[in-house]
């Protein structure tokens, strides 16, 4: 244990990677746009300047913390540089905060406030620069970047995709795809985990909500709504509730009061899921064939396969993903539903701005008819529950409406990464002994690391399986499978770290309690199930007696030749 | 040419290229320096060459461009001689002279009087204050130099290797190869206290020692060659001049870090520094002085050359390496520090073109010898680019501890025309302003770091009472901006606003406010910019703002520049004595700002003027002028 001062107090460390940390593990909250202890430090902002007992000032993040080290945090000197900095930024920075759809949660608004930034000597002469709303997930403002390269570094270095970068030098300098192409033009696959480190309103969620509130008020149209695990245990973050307690039944009264016709739990899509993926894994190890078996649920990961690794895209599981099929059933079941003249309009509320383009993949259409029709992230449904002046911590919770509302704990820890594998492996072993669960949550599928391995008894067969977050190891795992050097039967790549729980279109800020919180709660979702199997859903057993007789291919699979595999 | 296998086939090598040169009935070295060139030194090159070939009296073996042997006449192109205020230079040996300002219909009279008859041409000699300076190293530019340096620039032939080796190059390389052990080599660059010449003086034998004990076995030297202050241009005429010389210093360097690989960052506005390396490389390499067992001692070495795009934050460490791995050229954050992970994430020694020609003089000469040139904390000589308004500009070098005075008055021969000493910007656009009080200022690290100043790579610029410091600083300022990565927020954002302060000013649009807004702007660039280069950026506004504050003053309140630098606050005026009504300055005036009657005097309205100066040009009697 070494010791430094800050502010004249004695603060003990460790093993802190910065002088940074240890002062904000120390209390105080040292300003900063451009760190996040998951990225690489950057050192750009430069808020977070402090100055030693000989007068030099350097940057905390970047400065290695040594024992005897005496700093200030707060001198004049430094509050003069921060406004500076701060006074500078905004002097190039689009001010229109009232309209802006970060306004509340910028950071940039936040400290200019903090700091007590009063006005602003320099004009603001950067010539605007169009907004680039060509993705159907995210929405580019370069007139709001402070190029810090957040956004830059999480999608080289998370997700391994490096979509955008730095372009053009000194204050012409601005974030684009290169050569300045529109977001629709590249591989960008709309996690938007840009938008989760963006901190001002560069990056922002492509919003639906006009359309919703239109159709909700037609009397002609029947809007049917599916709630997918991971919004549950955030959308309490924007009216004080506790972070990753579990909203569910609040939200389901929330949107019943908004005019939404029928509450679905997407938690049952997954169930189905589980179904169909269990059965394919069973069939292609049965056969031997076209594996490992790549999970499907993440449409992120399906479109990265797709365009970096199509001669491997062959391996995706057929099964369409959760929200899909939950789709494609309410669809079937309004197709079959002589009595009810109203048009279905499907609409799921999903953490994930990926979604957004799934929705409009050619597959996902059935008998012509677009299968889920709108996507909400749960940031836009925060914003529609504000706007209908409700107080979601004030609710009673109520029920979700049946017969979809049955869903088993299995599908709720589809929402965090290694949830999928594990439902499937409980289908598989089909026991809900809690031994027989336990000894699959401890097979190394839980955690955080971006890649896990298991190896998984099924009758005689020993199962070799990797789960992956983040889809930079998905690209890892994928040069390992097409060298040689590492065999699996099944992997599953959530595109997000964690998996669902920080999803593009959670709100925002998701901090290093925020994530630990909902990835705990969704667990704890599962623990308190009074079903654990989704084969022991008793509205999935009717479903297959019933509506999905002789459909189930049709309904729960797509039928498209992926990649250059096959 | 055959490869040298070991140390005796390089002494062999030596003593016949020394022999060869000597025997040499005459050797004419024409200046092919960066400066000269554009005066037009190849098509002198290319006449002499012509007039040797066809003389019937003469015996010549004419190679490709070098010739040497007993009785022949050699023509060559050098690297830079240092005077390029008197350029095309010509050097002829073994007589000594010194040619300037020579044109190509000279050549006819050198040949036939000066090599056919051994004849000094007395209008191309060198002329001050009435004398005559026949050879070089009696012209006072030369004479109160120490070059060491730069000893073979400008006296040998830059584009052939056994040139450099007659000259005693490579005998260091030999010596540490064969005589030292690595941890020795560290310790004498150590003890010499060598200071890296790129800016910072930072102790290159501890730099070395550094990588030298890291775990990680493959390490890089790297040279920087992307001298891009504006008005500097040592390492140019290094690399132009006598290559091998910092080649050697990099395998010196290598053996001394046990490092395989070099590279070389130079800019791609230096095109004939880049053919020079790439042909002492290749050349290098033929004879096996680079590549694999140099000299048969199992010590390999290979370089590259790696050409920079032209940005100037290039030059800054980390933004180098980001460059030659290909990435975007832009300084990153420290620890981790370039000793440990420079280069593609390897231990990487990186030193400048001059630092690194001067490591093979002190292994042969050895540490206690470096350090009786110059003070004690700044040994040896710095080589500086002497430019502005000094009578004699060129490229000078000077034991470290010389002060401005003698640079200036005795070296540079003073300030150009009728002006008077104002003021001396050093380091370039990181540097600062020096000004009467601090001529008798020794020249070295520490003592410019106090004065606000740096050496920076060694850019000098003298002005006088005609400039307006002002607009040095905007320009200087202009300078950055446009050069500034955009990566941190102090310099991107904040050297922008100090620009448009700068402009507004010069434009007579300032208002006593944004000089207490420079003030700030600078101190937050100063203190909190990511980078050195960065960091330095607004030195010179500080140091003019400081210096010179009453002619920022006089800018914003008077409106007023006393050099009648800034156009825009120039206001012509006529004077009715002189004026005689002709109405010239009338009809030359594009904006129709003059009137009068015929035979009376004149009047400029200046709300129309745009201050052109037509009118003070097409006066015949000298009557308008701009108002002071």
């Amino acid at each position: 244990m070494s010791y430094m001062t800050i502010n004249n107090r004695r603060v003990a460390f460790d093993d802190e990677k910065n002088v940074l940390s240890v002062i904000r593990k120390s209390g105080i909250d040292l300003p900063t746009f451009c760190y996040h202890s998951e990225l690489s430090t950057y050192g750009a902002c430069r808020m977070c300047v402090v100055e030693d007992d000989r007068g030099r000032i350097f940057a905390s993040c970047s400065e290695v913390p040594r024992d005897g080290m005496v700093i200030f945090t707060n001198t004049p000197r430094l509050q003069h540089h921060r406004k500076m900095i701060l006074e500078l930024l905004l002097a190039s920075h689009c001010r229109d905060c009232t309209t802006c759809r970060k306004n509340g949660i910028c950071t940039l608004q936040k400290l200019a406030m903090q700091m007590g930034v009063n006005y602003i000597r320099f004009e603001n002469n950067k010539p605007i620069v169009p907004i680039d709303e060509s993705s159907d997930c995210i929405v580019r403002d370069p007139n709001k970047c402070i190029l810090c390269g957040d956004c830059v570094r999480t999608c080289e270095e998370h997700q391994g995709l490096g979509i955008l970068e730095f372009a053009f030098r000194g204050s012409r300098m601005q974030v684009t795809p290169a050569f300045n192409r529109s977001l629709a033009d590249t591989d960008c696959v709309g996690c938007g985990q840009c938008r989760v480190v963006c901190p001002t309103g560069a990056i922002t969620i492509k919003h639906n909500i006009m359309p919703i509130w239109k159709l909700i008020y037609d009397p002609n149209v029947r809007v049917v709504v599916q709630i997918a695990p991971a919004v549950r245990i955030a959308i309490g973050d924007k009216f004080g509730l506790k972070k990753g307690e579990n909203a569910i039944g609040r939200l389901v009264a929330a949107l019943r009061r908004m005019g939404f016709d029928e509450i679905y739990d997407t938690n049952f899509g997954a169930d189905l899921t589980v179904m169909e993926e269990a059965q394919e894994l069973l069939e292609r190890l049965e056969k031997g064939e076209n594996l490992p078996l790549f999970t499907s649920c993440c449409p992120g990961w399906v479109k990265y396969c797709e365009t970096k690794y199509p001669e491997l895209a062959g391996h995706i599981s057929t099964c369409r993903s959760p929200q899909q099929m939950f789709g494609a059933v309410l669809k079937e079941d309004a197709r079959m539903n002589q009595e009810d003249h109203r048009r279905t309009v499907v609409v799921s509320i999903m953490p994930c701005t990926a979604k957004k383009a799934e929705i409009r993949r050619p597959e996902h259409f059935t008998d012509g008819e677009q299968d889920v029709d709108f996507v909400l992230t749960t940031t836009e449904v925060s914003r529609m529950i504000q706007e209908s002046g409700i107080d979601l911590a004030q609710l009673q919770p109520e029920a979700l409406d049946m017969p979809f509302g049955i869903s088993s704990g299995a599908g709720a820890i589809f929402g965090v990464t290694g949830g999928v594998t594990e439902a499937v492996l409980r289908r598989l072993q089909n026991s809900n002994r809690i031994e027989d669960l336990e000894e699959i949550s401890f097979t190394g599928i839980r955690g955080v690391d971006g890649i896990k391995e298991a190896t998984v008894k099924l009758g005689d067969r020993e199962v070799k399986i990797a789960v992956v977050n983040g889809l930079k190891c998905a690209g890892e795992v994928m040069e390992k499978l097409k060298s040689g050097e590492m065999y699996y039967d099944f992997v599953e790549v959530m595109a997000c770290k964690r998996g669902c729980v920080t999803g593009g279109g959670q709100p925002l800020p998701i901090g290093p309690r925020t994530k630990k919180a909902r990835v705990k709660a969704l667990y704890r979702i599962d623990n308190l199930a009074q079903i654990k199997l989704s084969n022991e859903n008793p509205i999935v057993q009717s479903l297959y007696d019933g509506l999905l007789k002789g459909k189930e291919h049709k309904l729960l699979h797509n039928d498209i030749v992926r990649g250059t595999s096959k | 040419m055959n490869r040298i296998e070991n140390r005796e086939a390089l002494d062999q090598l030596r003593k016949e290229s020394e022999q060869k040169i000597k025997n040499s009935r005459c050797r004419i070295l024409i200046c092919a320096g960066t400066g000269c060139l554009a005066g037009g030194s190849d098509q002198i090159y290319r006449r002499m060459c012509e007039l040797v070939k066809n003389h019937p009296d003469v015996e010549v073996k004419f190679g490709a461009e070098i010739a040497h042997g007993d009785g022949e006449i050699g023509v060559k192109k050098s690297g830079c001689h240092g005077f390029c205020e008197m350029g095309p230079l010509m050097r002829i040996e073994p007589l000594g002279l010194l040619y300037t300002k020579v044109k190509p219909e000279d050549c006819d009279e050198i040949f036939h009087r000066t090599i056919e008859k051994g004849e000094p041409i007395r209008h191309l000699l060198y002329k001050q204050d009435g004398i005559e300076y026949p050879t070089q190293e009696e012209i006072p530019f030369y004479k109160k130099q120490t070059r060491l340096v730069l000893k073979n620039c400008g006296h040998i032939d830059a584009e052939h290797i056994e040139e450099y080796i007659s000259t005693g190059g490579y005998t260091a390389l030999e010596k540490v190869l064969f005589t030292m052990t690595p941890e020795e080599v560290v310790q004498e660059v150590s003890d010499s206290n060598l200071r890296g010449r790129g800016g910072g003086g930072f102790t290159t034998g501890y730099k070395w020692s550094q990588v030298a004990k890291q775990e990680e076995t493959t390490r890089y030297i790297v040279c920087n060659g992307d001298e891009g202050d504006p008005g500097a241009f040592m390492d140019r005429s290094i690399m132009e001049g006598d290559p091998h010389k910092m080649i050697e210093g990099m395998m010196i360097a290598a053996y001394a870090v046990s490092a395989q690989e070099g590279y070389v960052y130079v800019r791609a506005e230096y095109p004939l520094a880049i053919r020079r390396l790439r042909r002492a490389i290749a050349q290098a390499e033929e004879c096996g002085l680079l590549g694999e067992n140099i000299l048969g001692s199992g010590f390999s070495f290979r370089l590259h050359i790696n050409r920079g795009a032209g940005a100037f934050v290039c030059g800054e460490g980390s933004a180098l390496t980001a460059s030659i791995e290909g990435n975007r050229g832009m300084p990153r954050v420290k620890p981790p520090r370039t000793v440990e992970q420079g280069l593609f994430a390897k231990p990487t020694v990186l030193n400048n073109v001059e630092t690194f020609a001067n490591v093979p003089m002190i292994l042969n000469n050895g540490a206690a010898w470096y350090k009786s040139i110059g003070p004690e904390n700044s040994p040896g000589t710095k080589a500086f680019a002497l430019t502005g308004t000094v009578k004699n500009t060129g490229l000078i070098e000077v034991p470290m501890g010389t002060t401005l005075r003698e640079v200036i008055y005795d070296i540079g021969g003073g300030i150009k025309g009728d002006g008077k000493f104002k003021a001396v910007q050093i380091g370039g656009p990181s540097g600062g302003c020096l000004i009467t009080p601090h001529l008798d200022v020794s020249l070295d690290f520490d003592s410019l770091k106090k004065m606000g100043a740096m050496i920076g790579s060694g850019g000098l610029v003298v002005m006088d009472n005609h400039t307006c410091m002002v607009e040095v600083a905007r320009f200087f300022m202009n300078f950055t901006q446009n050069e500034s990565c955009g990566k941190c927020v102090p310099c991107r954002e904040g050297t922008k606003r100090m620009l448009e302060i700068l402009e507004r000013i010069v434009a007579g649009n300032g208002e006593l406010e944004d000089l207490d807004t420079l003030d700030e702007l600078a101190h937050t660039i100063t203190d909190t910019a990511l980078c050195g280069l960065g960091k330095s950026a607004a030195l010179p506004v500080m140091s003019t703002l400081k210096l010179f504050r009453e002619e920022y003053e006089e800018h914003v309140v008077k409106k007023k520049c006393r050099s009648h630098n800034c156009t825009a606050l120039r206001r012509f005026v006529i004077s009715p004595e002189r004026c005689k009504g002709c109405s010239k300055c009338a009809r030359n005036c594009p904006a129709d700002a003059i009137s009068g009657q015929i035979k009376e005097a004149f009047y400029i309205d200046p709300s129309k003027c745009i201050k052109c100066g037509a009118c003070e040009s097409s006066c015949a009697f000298g009557a308008i002028h701009i108002e002071d």
